[in-house]
């Protein structure tokens, strides 16, 4: 405990050194995110300060081994930094689907090659990574995916569609769900397989939300030629590394809404609307959906690190993550409507000085996708009446 | 600190489930209503409790106490939840106690701390005079009186004021109701002159009682802590009150959603299990994560008391806001998915939403904690 306690000084000592004051102010648009990627581009001098430092430091990816050019930390220690990070808001100095997604994939399911290969590259920030795994008909019956991989010697030859995969126009490379058995029942006859998005064949088409962006592309793949040997774990078997990625694909969405970041939902309506003679917010209704949110997001919050340390225990269920998806991506609905409901006409402006283009109203549109992207609610909340309480049926 | 309990928390758990799931499952409690016990509660299984070591769990060492935290006192009470054991505990063992070794002057915690390690003392806190759970409104009135003071007024839904040895009892010395300086904690004699208890059978065939106190006279060494500062230490032991009847809900509710999930699987209708209807996957589905999240958020609140009680208060209200808005949708969905068989007396379910309903009220309600959260935060 002592050596945690010299660390967590040594970490804040570190962070207050190294994190300038700009990446403590809560992001406030999408070009305070860094992606990295071949084509990355910093939004500001300080973003690009506080990147650089804490790739050099590791920390872009604190618990991965080292020689994956992670930070060598335990779960303890890794604890620490998120804590201390938070501590002074420092933002991420690095936000990719290969930390969240491919990576922990890689970690338990890649060649000692493969990993070599792209851990590191993530880490760094080099390449940018999206994702292929929903297709016009294949969505929440995600299995029954059609894209079809077809071997011809060393190499398969991809042909499909994919779609809703995120920034799939900004991406470099894809980890990608094919059919490699149509003859196979349909989990039976899926691989994963990573392949460059400049390959001869990639196409990508954003598509227009109804929050005015296009955060998703449909994805086409017309004769695509990739090595056998980027198939990541046994041929035929990729559903296995498909639901591991999803585990942590949803913790991750569970994590999205900005928990205790910036000003406090109870002030923000307060500027808004006013307050009687007491100081209570002017809208007594409106008053108690905050209160009860925030006990809400309080106690998410606190699930969220209970998780962490049971997984640590070796004591947490491997479908739980879908219970935190389901929770948190509705919580985050939730603020959203109060945030709405407390900016009244003012958050109705989506074209206009004042309202930053519609920034308000364009977030609310964005989350609506929470509770569908990654798996809707409806099936997360079947996965845990079947995998957790072992409901018959189906 | 982990948010997960330690090794020697989870023995203490083992044996606590062990004691109470033999002892005294919920067939005991419907065995003492339906006997209309004098006490509502069991002395022997008290003894028993103090030979274990819970009935003094908070007490410090010095004074023959185990001298262990809220989290530890959490354990119990969850137990205590899964089998509605109508127990001294939480009075006694959790509010008394905590009361005592906080407040209390060297001679008051000798004469008292050790009677409650050995079990041969009860006590009762003696709070609400209204409807609502409203510490700060309290009215109960006392007057100096020569060296000491006068209590007038009325108590109620006082938990096992009709079996204590020795009374808590909260008074305003000074100011108005509203205030927070101006409170006092009494210790009081309840055979005292001019105090008159009445007991109330509660819904939930649990202890409470109704406390007149007419002129009733108490020296000045029977001042717990200070006068008319009385509200911190309150404010104090409410708060770790309130994180045991957070953990009992926890228990409570757990133990409610297990027999329902088990119903769910036996049951047939239309010639399979009801719980293949996806109806009622998805609400036993959301009834679970509301339940985890809700551990989880009393967990930190026990830990964070355990830490510092001064700071607390806001994890406090978060564990107790959500413990109770679990409770109430885990016994009435409970009582729903049972069907006809979940409206009967025969059926344990019943009195699940019975005590879920009484420890709502307790310590303060869902929504008397979201509105302490929302001030605490200025809007």
């Amino acid at each position: 405990m002592a050596d945690l306690e010299t660390f967590r000084s040594e970490t804040r000592a570190w962070l207050e050194q190294n994190c300038p004051p700009e990446m403590r102010k809560p992001m406030t648009s999408d070009g305070d995110t860094f992606w990295g990627g071949r084509n990355a581009t910093f939004s500001s001098e300080a973003q690009r300060v506080w990147f650089e430092r804490m790739r050099d430091k590791g920390w872009t990816v604190p618990h991965w081994p080292k020689e994956y050019g992670g930070g060598g930390l335990d779960a303890e220690e890794a604890k620490i930094v998120r804590q201390e990070m938070a501590a002074i808001g420092a933002r991420a100095p690095l936000t990719s689907f290969g930390i969240s997604m491919l990576g922990p994939a890689l970690l338990k399911y890649g060649t000692e090659e493969q990993k070599r290969e792209h851990l590191p590259k993530i880490t760094a920030g080099l390449i940018r990574w999206c994702q292929g795994y929903s297709e016009p008909n294949a969505g929440s019956d995600l299995a029954s995916l059609q894209t079809r991989a077809v071997s011809d010697g060393d190499d398969y030859i991809i042909n499909g569609q994919k779609i809703w995969t995120s920034y799939a126009n900004y991406a470099d490379w894809i980890f990608c769900l094919v059919r490699t058995d149509p003859a196979a029942k349909k989990h039976d006859g899926i691989s994963f397989i990573l392949f460059d998005m400049t390959s001869k064949g990639v196409s990508t088409k954003p598509i227009l939300l109804i929050s005015g962006y296009s955060p998703f592309c449909e994805t086409f793949f017309d004769n695509v030629r990739v090595p056998k040997s980027h198939v990541v774990g046994t041929v035929n078997r990729g559903w296995d590394v498909a639901k591991y990625l999803l585990q942590h694909e949803r913790a991750m969405i569970s994590g999205m809404g900005e928990r205790g970041v910036g000003r406090p939902l109870g002030q923000i309506a307060a500027d808004s609307i006013g307050t009687d003679a007491q100081g209570k917010l002017d809208d007594a209704q409106l008053r108690s959906q905050i209160a009860s949110f925030e006990v809400d997001e309080a106690a998410l919050a606190a699930a969220a690190e209970r998780a962490v340390d049971l997984a640590k225990a070796g004591q947490s269920h491997p479908a739980f993550s879908s219970a935190m998806k389901y929770y948190g991506t509705e919580l985050n609905k939730r603020r959203h409507e109060i945030l709405m409901s407390a900016g009244g006409i003012d958050a109705l402006e989506w074209e206009s000085e004042r309202s930053k283009g519609g920034a308000r109203p364009r977030a609310w549109l964005r989350t609506k996708a929470n509770s569908i992207e990654g798996g809707t609610s409806e099936v997360m909340l079947g996965i845990v009446a079947k995998r957790i309480l072992d409901l018959p049926g189906a | 600190m982990a948010l997960v309990l330690t090794e020697e928390q989870s023995m203490l758990r083992d044996s606590a489930r062990g004691l109470i799931s033999d002892k005294a499952p919920v067939s005991h409690l419907r065995a003492l209503r339906d006997g209309k016990d004098a006490d509502g509660f069991s002395r022997e299984l008290w003894k028993t409790f103090a030979e274990m070591g819970f009935s003094g769990l908070l007490v410090p060492d010095q004074f023959g106490g185990s001298g262990l935290g809220c989290v530890e006192a959490g354990i119990v009470m969850e137990e205590i939840g899964r089998t509605l054991m109508p127990s001294p505990f939480l009075a006694t063992s959790v509010l008394a106690a905590s009361a005592l070794s906080r407040g209390g002057s060297v001679a008051q915690k000798a004469q008292h701390l050790p009677k409650i390690a050995d079990g041969s003392l009860l006590a009762a806190l003696a709070i609400d005079e209204g409807a609502k759970h409203r510490p700060l409104q309290t009215r109960l009135a006392a007057t100096r009186s020569g060296n000491g003071f006068k209590l007038s007024g009325d108590k109620a839904f006082v938990v096992d004021g009709h079996a204590a040895d020795l009374l808590i009892v909260a008074a305003r010395s000074a100011g108005s109701a509203g205030d927070k300086d101006g409170l006092t904690l009494f210790l009081v004699d309840p055979k005292a002159k001019g105090l008159a208890i009445e007991r109330t059978a509660m819904v939930d065939s649990h202890n409470a009682a109704r406390i007149v106190f007419d002129k009733v006279e108490v020296n000045a060494d029977s001042v717990l802590g200070e006068v008319d500062q009385g509200f911190a230490l309150l404010e104090s032991v409410l708060n770790i009150g309130r994180g045991a009847v957070a953990s009992e809900m926890v228990g409570l509710s757990e133990e409610v959603f297990g027999r329902t999930v088990t119903y769910l699987k036996e049951r047939k209708q239309f010639g399979k299990a009801i719980g293949e209807f996806q109806a009622l996957q998805h609400r036993a589905a959301q009834l679970y994560i509301d339940i985890e999240i809700t551990r989880a958020a009393v967990l930190k609140a026990l830990q964070a008391l355990d830490a510092d009680v001064g700071k607390a208060g806001t994890a406090v209200a978060v564990a107790k806001a959500r413990a109770g808005t679990t409770a109430t949708l885990a016994v009435q969905e409970g009582v729903q998915m049972h069907g006809g068989m979940g409206m009967t007396d025969q059926f344990d379910i019943g009195f699940f939403m019975k005590r879920a309903r009484v420890c709502q009220e307790l310590l303060g309600d869902s929504n008397f904690h979201a509105d302490q959260l929302a001030r605490g935060k200025g809007y």
